[in-house]
């Protein structure tokens, strides 16, 4: 760790791709994540190798993001919610064809063009899918600048271990607000895993082939149950979540993103009530921290989801709880970001 | 010190973004937890550009801001967005170079201080956002005129316009002195 | 029996042909009179020729270029339909050392992929791109395509296409040529020996001027769908010659290097 800096998220984000390695940033303008882009520009040329490009398209950017995650080598792009659409298909075949690439959403208010403030109605889009296809992404969602650069920076190193694209689902809070950081220090590129896949040229050894493509079912089947096999494994290892007086609490909130961090203010508001809130943040959405919450299910009679969307991931938090307990939603849209005081209320419905 | 919120809002111009990033840098420097928060929707045009500054002891929830502890107005339209927000004991410093009608100001403690005038003494319009929070300083007490000096350098130094600090540091002396001297009137 | 074979059981014949070492023993599985496996021939034989075989990274899409994976032994990677543009210079851009190809039909270069296309040849890509131009799309039975001459009929302009209702062959090379970012831009020809030979030495020229970092070639191949074209492979060489290269002039269109 180094030293402490004052950053907006965006820029945050992208000091800490750099920081891991990242040599090969696509991407086009869109806000509010332009200070991610802007930081690039300034910084990414002076690193050695460093390869900076505005692309002609959402489109383009995702694909170009293919041609560099084929060399092996470190590679990132990012967007807000409308770009994220068009990047589904060259996120499908990333996916498909199993190369490590990292993907940044800072999210804004959807459907359609929306709005440029703060939403989380790309939850679905980011969790079960997006593009055609079975596959997943690693989706990592930090609730505070400071996660938002450390996931990043851990983003390329899940990445390359499951050769799987990771995307960083934020919002355009995160992204746009100021904290302070303390970025991690620059990774020494020497201890990068080798990548014997990666399209580098033959050189001697047996030609490599980047595809997602396999003509007979029997191959394409096969293909599907090695990516299926790989899930099951991420979900083993990496699932992850954030636990604050869990331990008996009146009602338990869950929340993931800026509206964990909101919550904590409404924790500290219920506890002036006399009312014990806990929280549960998940903090990988793919894989969802299912397991875990469903244990903590059973010591409270409700447990309430708060977004920043009409009910997302409400529906994991009530698959993986499966019981008679309350499981009630609020949720706000359009860029409105939910007070602590509002939640508050809504919480002691059920108290 | 649990929480201290500060809306600052005025033209886009007026500098109200970077005083923002000074009392965040500042209290960062004084070993808080610190948020800044712009406002970047549609709230840019049409008369107010506005940032939330968060100082705190603990760990910070929300960066929104709903009822702020202090407010630092620019301009006649900040004022009446949110001068009847402000929490009821907490700060306004508002500009009164520009604004007469104080009506909208709901707080019990109201600081009026010509900045243009102030910064038109010291021969920059520019600093006026430097004068408001040296008068802020003073009326808050939640940081001090010096280490608020040594956030806005660090500030500027890192964005490469060192050579505005002497001007800055002048205009938040000033600010900081004519605030002394509002609330000696108004307590008199 | 093969040619390999051949050469081999006849100890008093001196061998004259073989198979490149770009290419591997797969066979093709093109149609019979298509020039996708001459052209793809050519290509492997430059990248011998030039000692290349190593350090090329190969793009190819979907269609009847899907397969290049199949029979070229280099390093290839399939991209989305139309993304082949970009996804070259995301390669190139990652390894400025390799030497990167992107090879495309007239649907994926000139419809879906246009703005991709364009893009990177106003970037001046460091990238050659091989550009297969049949006027029509082959893989999926024969649809009309931007390059569709005006009156060809396909199983979507089924009365032949017109002007009015479908707009005009896409000029692709020439459009481009306007451009500033292009170093080397030509369309070729391979129904006979003299456009073999001729398209052959286009292909060593474009990788020379990747490889001396001249920056972006295309070539632009009209090439035989005898199938969809209706036609024996004899026919449809003579329809190149008569007509599509009436729309579509062979030969240089610009070299700045």
């Amino acid at each position: 760790m180094g030293e402490k800096k004052l950053m907006r998220g965006n820029e945050a984000i992208a000091e800490a791709a750099i920081r891991a390695g990242c040599r090969n940033y696509f991407a086009y303008p869109i806000t509010p994540q332009a200070e991610l882009l802007q930081w690039m520009a300034e910084n990414m040329s002076e690193q050695e190798n460093g390869t900076f490009l505005q692309a002609e398209s959402e489109i383009g950017a995702i694909s170009m993001v293919y041609g560099a995650a084929s060399t092996g080598e470190r590679t990132m792009t990012s967007s807000s919610s409308p770009g994220i659409s068009l990047k589904q298909e060259g996120i499908s075949y990333i996916a498909g064809s199993e190369l490590p690439a990292v993907i940044v959403n800072i999210m804004r208010g959807g459907p359609g063009l929306g709005n440029i403030q703060p939403a989380q109605g790309d939850y679905f889009q980011a969790t079960k899918g997006g593009g055609h296809g079975d596959y997943r992404l690693i989706a990592l969602a930090p609730s505070t600048v400071p996660e938002a650069a450390e996931l990043t920076f851990e983003a390329f190193n899940l990445a390359d271990k499951y050769r799987n694209p990771v995307i960083i689902l934020a919002d355009g809070m995160i992204g746009q607000m100021m904290e302070p950081v303390e970025l991690p220090s620059p990774v020494d590129t020497s201890d990068f895993p080798s990548k014997p896949w990666a399209t580098t040229g033959k050189n001697g050894r047996k030609s490599n082939t980047i595809r997602s493509f396999a003509l007979g079912a029997e191959d394409l089947k096969s293909i599907n149950q090695d990516l299926q096999e790989k899930y099951r494994k991420i979900k083993e290892a990496e699932t992850r979540y954030e636990e604050i007086g869990v331990e008996d609490p009146d009602v338990l909130l869950v929340a993931f993103g800026t509206v964990a961090r909101i919550a904590r203010s409404t924790r500290r508001l219920a506890k002036e009530e006399g009312i014990d809130v806990g929280i549960f943040r998940p903090i990988t959405l793919w894989p969802f921290p299912g397991d875990r919450l469903s244990e903590l299910s059973r010591k409270v009679d409700t447990v309430f989801t708060v977004e920043m969307n009409a009910g997302q991931m409400v529906e994991d938090v009530r698959l993986s709880i499966n019981s008679d307990i309350n499981t009630p939603f609020y949720g706000e849209q359009g860029g409105v970001v939910p007070d602590p005081s509002r939640i508050l209320e809504e919480v002691k419905k059920y108290v | 010190m649990d929480q201290y919120s500060t809306i600052i809002s005025g033209f886009g111009g007026q500098g109200v973004i970077l005083t923002g990033k000074i009392i965040a840098r500042t209290g960062m420097e004084e070993g808080m937890e610190v948020t800044w928060l712009p406002s970047y929707g549609p709230e840019m045009r049409g008369g107010t550009a506005n940032c939330t500054a968060i100082i705190s002891s603990d760990l910070i929830g929300s960066p929104v801001v709903t009822e702020p502890s202090s407010l630092i107005a620019f301009n006649k339209p900040s004022l009446d967005k949110f001068g009847s927000r402000v929490q009821e004991d907490g700060l306004i410093v508002l500009n009164s170079s520009l604004i007469d009608d104080c009506s909208t100001a709901e707080s019990n403690n109201v600081i009026p201080l010509p900045v243009n005038e102030i910064a038109k003494g010291l021969g920059n319009q520019k600093v006026i956002n430097m004068v408001a929070l040296g008068g802020w300083s003073k009326a808050s007490g939640k940081l001090s005129l010096s280490a608020l000096k040594k956030g806005m350098k660090l500030t500027l130094e890192e964005s490469g316009k060192a050579k505005f600090v002497e001007i800055n540091e002048k205009a938040l002396e000033e600010g900081y002195e004519a605030a002394k001297e509002e609330s000696l009137a108004s307590t008199t | 029996m093969s040619e390999k074979a051949v050469a081999e059981n006849t100890g008093k014949m001196k061998k004259v042909f073989d198979k490149p070492e770009t290419l591997n023993d797969q066979q093709f599985s093109y149609c019979p009179g298509c020039h996708h496996g001459v052209i793809n021939r050519l290509i492997a034989e430059a990248i011998d020729e030039l000692g290349i075989q190593d350090t090329t990274v190969g793009t190819a899409p979907v269609g009847c270029s899907v397969f290049m994976y199949k029979w070229f032994d280099i390093d290839v990677i399939q991209p989305a339909h139309g993304r082949v543009s970009a996804v070259a210079t995301g390669a190139k851009r990652a390894r400025p050392d390799l030497t990167v190809f992107a090879y495309q039909g007239d649907g994926d270069f000139a419809s879906i992929g246009t703005n991709n296309s364009a893009h990177a040849a106003n970037r001046g890509e460091n990238i050659t791109t091989f550009f297969i131009n049949n006027t029509l799309y082959g893989m999926t039975g024969g649809e009309m395509a931007p390059t569709t001459l005006i009156g060809q009929k396909t199983t979507t302009s089924p009365q032949g296409r017109t002007a009015k209702d479908f707009g005009y062959p896409m000029k692709m090379s020439e459009m481009l040529a306007e451009l500033d970012g292009p170093t080397y831009i030509t369309r070729q020809a391979v129904y006979d020996v003299k456009r073999i030979d001729q398209a052959k030495a286009a292909i060593k020229k474009a990788f020379r001027f990747q490889m001396e970092d001249k920056g972006y070639s295309l070539i632009e191949f009209l090439s035989a769908c005898p199938i969809n074209w209706g036609m024996d492979p004899a026919e449809a060489n003579e329809r190149i010659r008569e007509e599509v290269e009436e729309v579509y002039p062979l030969g240089d269109i610009i070299e700045r290097s």
